[in-house]
């Protein structure tokens, strides 16, 4: 099953390195949406306080843009249906799938962390500088984890139907809402918004992984019948 | 002569006989069980707004409980009805669409029953807090709770067959159990570590005497048994509309494929050897 | 508005949407039930 889902995430990273939608066009999304945070939100005060959220909800707003995209390549030449009528286990189509996806958010949050430094001003503090980054890596990673899953399986529930593309926003976005709470709360401790420290992180990490391995499992067992019409 | 008009008598009662004379979803125990339920609301109204007293710490505002308490745990009644009816469809080996309706059904029940729960609360917010809304756990989890089941209804509507949505919602409809704890525990997370100064006891329980409990147990009551005839009449009204469709698709295949059959026919002399696959019971 | 407006208004907005959702789902059930053939009817 592994096997499979790594061919199948690997074709979905070569799709993505030969038509390059995702690099030419959803991470200047991001960028725009940070932006545009910005000019909404004027004061840097608040900027620099609400950093960490607006990073987290740039890539909420992503990943809406991502998974439609990531099953539009599936049901635009009926490739979906042709993995399942091949005997391809639903499970290895989910779990490549969502890795394909966390792949892409990754490199997705990498960059917004990246613009929340240069425009916002956020930076790491310097005291406990490592427990700081081990954190941020950590609540990266496990908050990935979880929007992938979900973002797999709403997309595959929606994929290919009328309404898909309004109707995902609706469904993900209070599904999500844990991790956008935890990964806010985890970073807001990394980087000592509003004197939080970064012992506080943790426990969000913790709500964090526990929410991703929900998603994860109930995602991969959700999905065979869902997608076996 | 004789033997044309029996013929087209036989017609003519055939057709009548096809019409139906019950023109609606109702029947002696709807009609019953809806009785009860106006009156017990009545009752509740009566007691909601007149016997019972005002409460000692919230004034009379006490009384928008009485009928705020029992909409959302009906809500909660209606919203399990959908997670066990989704398990019912997905698990057992019929997966008889009945299930499937009823976990629609009492879906499109608790968002009303949600919705009716969150206007109404901010009343009760604005009287008894001075605000309409407050960013504590549960209300936060109520909003979300709606926007999660309102996206359910969307997905009953996103078209394909009936065994195809029945399915969908199936899986979210259990999905939505999961999913609802979970985002209940990251809300009180989020509230309780960080005590905002709350502008009253935000627990809305008040310590209610015996009369005041008994307005609350008669408006439970009540609900359910309008939760039981809503969910009577929408079943059975989905079931009928449910085999309207699925007729619309019988006749409509039966139409095309008797077109094609001429054309066959009109091409070559020799008869079709078309053969006819009963419909789309899958 | 005063404490009873908002009362009175509470228990109005509860029952007339219950009122409303109640009227909608018996007349959409009506219109079904006339062109479905009573031997369907599975309540009956």
């Amino acid at each position: 099953m592994i096997t499979v889902a790594c061919l199948i995430a690997a074709k979905d990273l070569r799709v993505e390195r030969r038509s390059k939608i995702v690099t030419n066009q959803v991470l200047p999304f991001a960028g725009i949406t940070m932006v545009s945070f910005a000019f909404a939100l004027d004061k840097q005060n608040v900027l620099d306080t609400v950093a960490p959220g607006l990073v987290w909800l740039a890539t909420m707003f992503s990943l809406l843009v991502i998974v439609q995209r990531t099953f539009a390549i599936e049901t635009d030449d009926g490739a979906l249906d042709a993995m399942r009528v091949a005997g391809v286990d639903p499970r290895a189509i989910f779990v490549g799938k969502a890795m394909a996806l966390g792949f892409q958010l990754l490199v997705l949050e990498a960059m917004l962390f990246g613009a929340a430094v240069i425009f916002y001003g956020e930076s790491i503090p310097s005291n406990n500088a490592f427990g700081s980054v081990v954190l941020l890596v950590t609540t990266m990673l496990s908050a990935t984890c979880g929007l992938a899953a979900v973002g797999t399986l709403y997309g595959g529930l929606a994929a290919g139907f009328k309404g898909s593309e309004t109707l995902l926003p609706l469904l993900t976005l209070p599904a999500v809402a844990p991790v956008l709470i935890g990964a806010t709360k985890a970073v807001e401790s990394a980087v000592g918004t509003s004197g939080a420290v970064v012992s506080e992180g943790w426990q969000w990490v913790g709500l964090l992984t526990l929410f991703a391995v929900a998603a994860v499992v109930g995602g991969a067992l959700a999905f065979g019948p869902l997608i076996d019409d | 002569m004789t033997t044309i008009e029996p013929a087209k008598a036989e017609q003519d009662t055939a057709q009548q006989s096809a019409l139906p004379s019950q023109r609606s979803t109702a029947t002696r125990g709807t009609r019953t069980i809806g009785i009860v339920a106006v009156v017990a609301l009545g009752w509740l109204v009566a007691f909601g707004l007149g016997f019972s007293p005002a409460d000692r710490d919230q004034d009379e505002s006490v009384r928008i409980l009485y009928v705020h308490v029992p909409t959302i745990w009906l809500a909660y009644l209606a919203f399990v009805v959908t997670a066990v009816s989704s398990a019912m469809y997905l698990f057992s080996k019929k997966k008889s669409l009945g299930w499937d309706r009823a976990a629609g059904a009492s879906a499109e029940i608790g968002v009303t029953f949600v919705a009716v729960t969150l206007a109404v609360g901010a009343m009760w917010g604005r009287l008894t807090w001075g605000v309409f809304w407050q960013w504590d756990a549960r209300l936060t989890t109520t909003a979300l709770l709606f926007v999660t089941y309102i996206g359910y209804l969307a997905v009953r509507r996103l078209g394909g067959s009936h065994e195809q949505r029945a399915k969908r919602s199936a899986v979210l409809g259990m999905i939505a159990v999961v999913e609802i704890p979970l985002v209940h525990f990251s809300v009180k997370m989020w509230r309780s570590l960080h005590q905002e100064a709350t502008v009253a006891n935000l627990d809305g329980d008040t310590k209610m005497d015996g009369l005041m409990l008994f307005s609350l147990f008669v408006g439970v009551i009540a609900f359910t048994l309008l939760y039981v005839w809503l969910m009577l009449h929408r079943t059975r009204s989905m079931a009928m509309e449910d085999l309207l469709e699925e007729r619309g698709l019988d006749e409509a295949l039966a139409v095309r494929r008797a077109e094609a059959a001429e054309t066959a026919t009109a091409a070559t002399s020799a008869p079709p050897t078309a053969t006819m696959k009963t419909g789309s019971d899958s | 508005m005063d404490d009873a407006g908002f009362i009175l208004g509470s228990y109005f907005l509860t029952f007339a949407t219950v009122a409303l959702y109640a009227w909608r789902a018996v007349r959409s059930g009506r219109k079904v039930s006339q062109q479905v053939p009573d031997d369907e009817k599975y309540w009956l």
